[in-house]
């Protein structure tokens, strides 16, 4: 574990000689792909042996998870630290050696509302990469109203019966368990009658479809329930209290869209691609007005993102201004993705051409502004919450 | 990089701005001075010499408060909030910074009457509708042992009313060459120097200044011949990064007006505040504001920290600012309906110093290009 009083040069110093000594030369400065992540999980198969090596440094630096305590498998890092590894990493072309729904949100929701049980069940399994995680929020009928979540938990006394259906259940078919919202008392108001609970996607019961999308890929599912037996202590915090956790989570994911979307920050430069490209574009007017204006509010934007972080970090928190950093991510990533298409012509028109990924990854974005809550939604709530506007 | 958030110091600066100058300094005072014909307030500018906004760039040996410019970046952000008229930009900020970098016991002594509030400056560079600063065509010739100025300058804020002006002339190359200019610090009562007021929409001071072989001498010369930029360039990014905070600042006042009228007003038995149309286009606006923000407090960082290396961070703030705040008080007229179209609402206000500002040490595209330069497209 770092010792966080350590000069902050010393540890750039330190991090940088480790991961040159240890992260593998074949992963280094490798574009983003889709089989580049290493999601982890019972059914995983490491597209190479330097994932894998490189999976298995980061576990026993604690890398994986590296502000998570270290006694569940994390390395313990202050922000200042954690911010210095990801510049770091970022710097040497070191990918991240893991990433997983676990890491991103059922972890910090266990640390925050589980017991000390289901944290050292969980948590040190998701910093190995061993339990793949997805999560069960969306319903046919709740989608931008969450809260109208049907499933049922039945208490049958000694486990709880769950039926229901979720959908857009991202990678439910590749995952080994789930976190869902499911409703424990229906005569309750919509929001207080909702609980937090953890399933074995082997239990008997569960099946799950994968749905195709626009981008011919199929991260999402429809996750079926039928007559589910849930051991009781798998519920999270208090029954019926599910909602809180979900805001909670719903504040962590909004934040991860709106920074994280892949290719915003961390992948393509929109100058660097731009100036890749065989005839120059940026001779063209409208192109070029359009590129220096996205290239503006990113880089605004990536110090929004910091700003908040700190704010976060400072004891602030983000909360409902969270909505906005999704709002404003995500629609800066449509458009940057609009700009590249056009930019690159009918080279970007094929599924894998001349710019790989380019269509499907254009595609996707279109998701950004609608899953954890569409663009309309984040609107609203900075409309109400932080703007104090009324309702109607 | 440190941190983007206030210190605690930071936030006592910003308190302290907002509560003078909401007392001294509201948005009423900017029509009483309009309807006077008076471009700002002299005496409230003694004032602000006294808290030490005029020295907040200026070294503590010659009476300045030396507090950095992510501090000028608040008072011009705060002063943005109310549209404080003041020398602040022109003399405290720009002029403060190319004489600072100037470091001669001549700069040192104009300094010093800058902090105490008793002289202001103005900068006079462009001489057509776009800022270009290469562009300088006004002549420096030798003569004897100093020079001989003519042409003449447009768009030169606070020019009417500054006891000095720094002059860009060119003394070498030709129109588009940064190389072959210089830079000269004058007093205004100066023989051959005529100055016209323009009647800009903003009712600030904005003048044409024409040089018809005004005499300068070497001492008038403010550091190298033909090499105004040195001293131009960290004086126009102080400059820029403060005019971006103040945009800010009066995006964020003219859209507070907004939201409180949105608040207030009732229209088909509702308040319109509460038509999810309009809650849309605020929330929008809140976030661009939020963005723009944050590209405020890193130009100011950057250029206390690096200052040698502050052209995107000061141009992306420019740019950003540029943009929020010409969305703001678009929305905040149209919002406000009928009422907002009216000169007795003050919403009108913010939005001629909004374009005003937009045009001022450069325009949106301007901005935009050098960003673009500086991350290599």
């Amino acid at each position: 574990m770092p010792d966080a009083a350590i000069d902050p040069a010393q540890f750039r110093r330190e991090i940088c000689e480790w991961i040159i000594a240890n992260c593998p030369e074949g992963l280094r400065d490798q574009p983003m792909s889709e089989d580049s992540i290493v999601w982890g999980g019972r059914r995983w198969t490491f597209r190479d042996d330097d994932q894998r090596i490189w999976l298995d440094r980061a576990i026993a630096k604690g890398l994986t998870a590296p502000r998570w305590p270290t006694e569940y498998g994390g390395g313990g890092m202050t922000r200042e630290q954690e911010k210095i590894l990801r510049e770091e990493m970022s710097r040497l072309g070191a990918p991240p050696p893991l990433e997983s729904f676990g890491l991103w949100m059922l972890g910090p929701a266990l640390m925050a509302f589980g017991n000390e049980t289901q944290k050292a069940q969980h948590l040190p399994p998701i910093t190995r990469g061993e339990i793949r995680w997805c999560q069960g929020y969306s319903e046919p009928g709740a989608g931008s109203d969450l809260a109208n979540v049907q499933t049922r938990a039945e208490d049958m006394g000694d486990h709880y019966l769950v039926n229901g259906q979720k959908v857009w259940t991202s990678y439910a078919d590749r995952a080994d368990w789930i976190f869902a919202l499911v409703r424990t008392d229906r005569d309750a108001p919509k929001h207080k009658g909702i609980s937090f609970l953890l399933m074995d996607m082997e239990t008997p019961g569960i099946t799950t479809r994968p749905i195709r999308l626009i981008s011919g890929k199929s991260p999402f599912c429809e996750t079926f329930f039928d007559n589910v037996k849930v051991p009781k202590e798998n519920l999270v915090g208090e029954v019926n209290r599910g909602w809180d956790i979900a805001k909670y989570l719903l504040t962590h994911e909004r934040e991860m869209i709106g920074g994280g979307a892949r290719g915003l920050l961390g992948g393509r430069s929109l100058g660097a691609f731009l100036d890749g490209l065989d005839d120059n574009v940026l001779s063209d007017p409208v192109i070029r007005a359009e590129a220096m204006a996205a290239e503006v509010d990113t880089l605004a934007f990536a110090m929004t993102m910091e700003r908040y972080k700190d704010h976060a970090e400072a004891g602030g928190g983000v909360g409902n201004a969270s909505a906005m950093l999704k709002y404003y991510g995500t629609e800066l990533n449509k458009r940057r993705y609009e700009l590249l298409m056009s930019a690159a012509g009918s080279g970007a028109l094929e599924w894998d051409g001349a710019h790989g990924a380019l269509a499907p990854e254009w595609l996707r974005t279109k998701a950004n502004s609608i899953e954890g809550g569409t663009s309309e939604v984040m609107l609203d709530i900075i409309a109400k919450r932080v703007l104090e506007l009324p309702s109607a | 990089m440190t941190s983007l958030l206030d210190t605690e110091e930071e936030v006592m600066l910003r308190d302290a701005a907002r509560g003078f100058l909401d007392s001294a300094a509201p948005v009423s005072a900017l029509r009483t001075n309009r309807d006077a014909g008076r471009p700002h307030d002299p005496g409230l500018w003694r004032e602000m010499a006294q808290m030490g906004w005029a020295g907040v760039l200026i070294p503590e040996p010659l009476g300045g408060a030396d507090m950095g410019h992510r501090a000028a970046g608040i008072l011009a952000q705060e002063m943005g909030v109310t549209l404080t008229a003041s020398p602040f930009l022109s003399s405290a900020v720009i002029a403060a910074t190319a004489l600072r970098s100037a470091a001669s016991d001549r700069a040192n002594d104009a300094l010093s009457h800058i902090a105490a509030g008793d002289e202001t400056y103005a900068l006079a560079i462009d001489e057509a509708a776009k800022h270009a600063p290469e562009q300088c065509a006004l002549r420096a010739e030798p003569a004897g042992n100093g020079y001989r100025l003519s042409g003449s300058k447009t768009f030169v804020a606070d020019g009417a009313s500054a006891t000095r002006v720094l002059v860009l002339a060119r003394t070498g190359g030709i129109p588009g060459e940064a190389a072959g200019l210089s830079l000269f610090d004058i007093d205004t009562d100066r023989a051959g120097l005529t100055r016209a007021r323009l009647d800009t929409v903003d009712a600030r001071d904005h003048a044409r200044l024409e040089f018809n072989g005004v005499e300068a001498t070497g001492d008038d010369l403010l550091g190298e011949t033909d090499n105004a930029m040195h001293l131009l360039r960290p004086a126009l990014d102080a400059g820029q990064a403060a005019l971006a905070a103040e945009l800010t600042g009066l995006a964020t006042g003219v859209t507070d007006m907004t939201l409180g009228y949105l608040k207030e007003r009732r229209q088909f038995d509702r308040t319109i505040g509460s038509f999810q149309a309009l809650q849309h286009r605020a929330a929008h606006l809140w976030a661009e504001i939020e963005v723009t923000a944050s590209a405020i407090a890193n130009a100011g960082r950057v250029l206390d920290e690096t200052p040698d290396d502050a052209t995107l961070a000061v141009s992306l703030a420019k740019a950003r600012a540029t943009h929020t705040a010409n969305l703001a008080v678009r929305e905040g007229v149209q919002m406000h309906g009928g009422i907002g179209m009216t000169d007795d609402h003050d919403a009108g206000f913010y939005m001629k110093r909004a374009r005003v500002g937009a045009e001022w040490l450069g325009d949106y595209g301007y901005h935009a290009a050098r960003v673009a330069a500086a991350r290599g497209f």
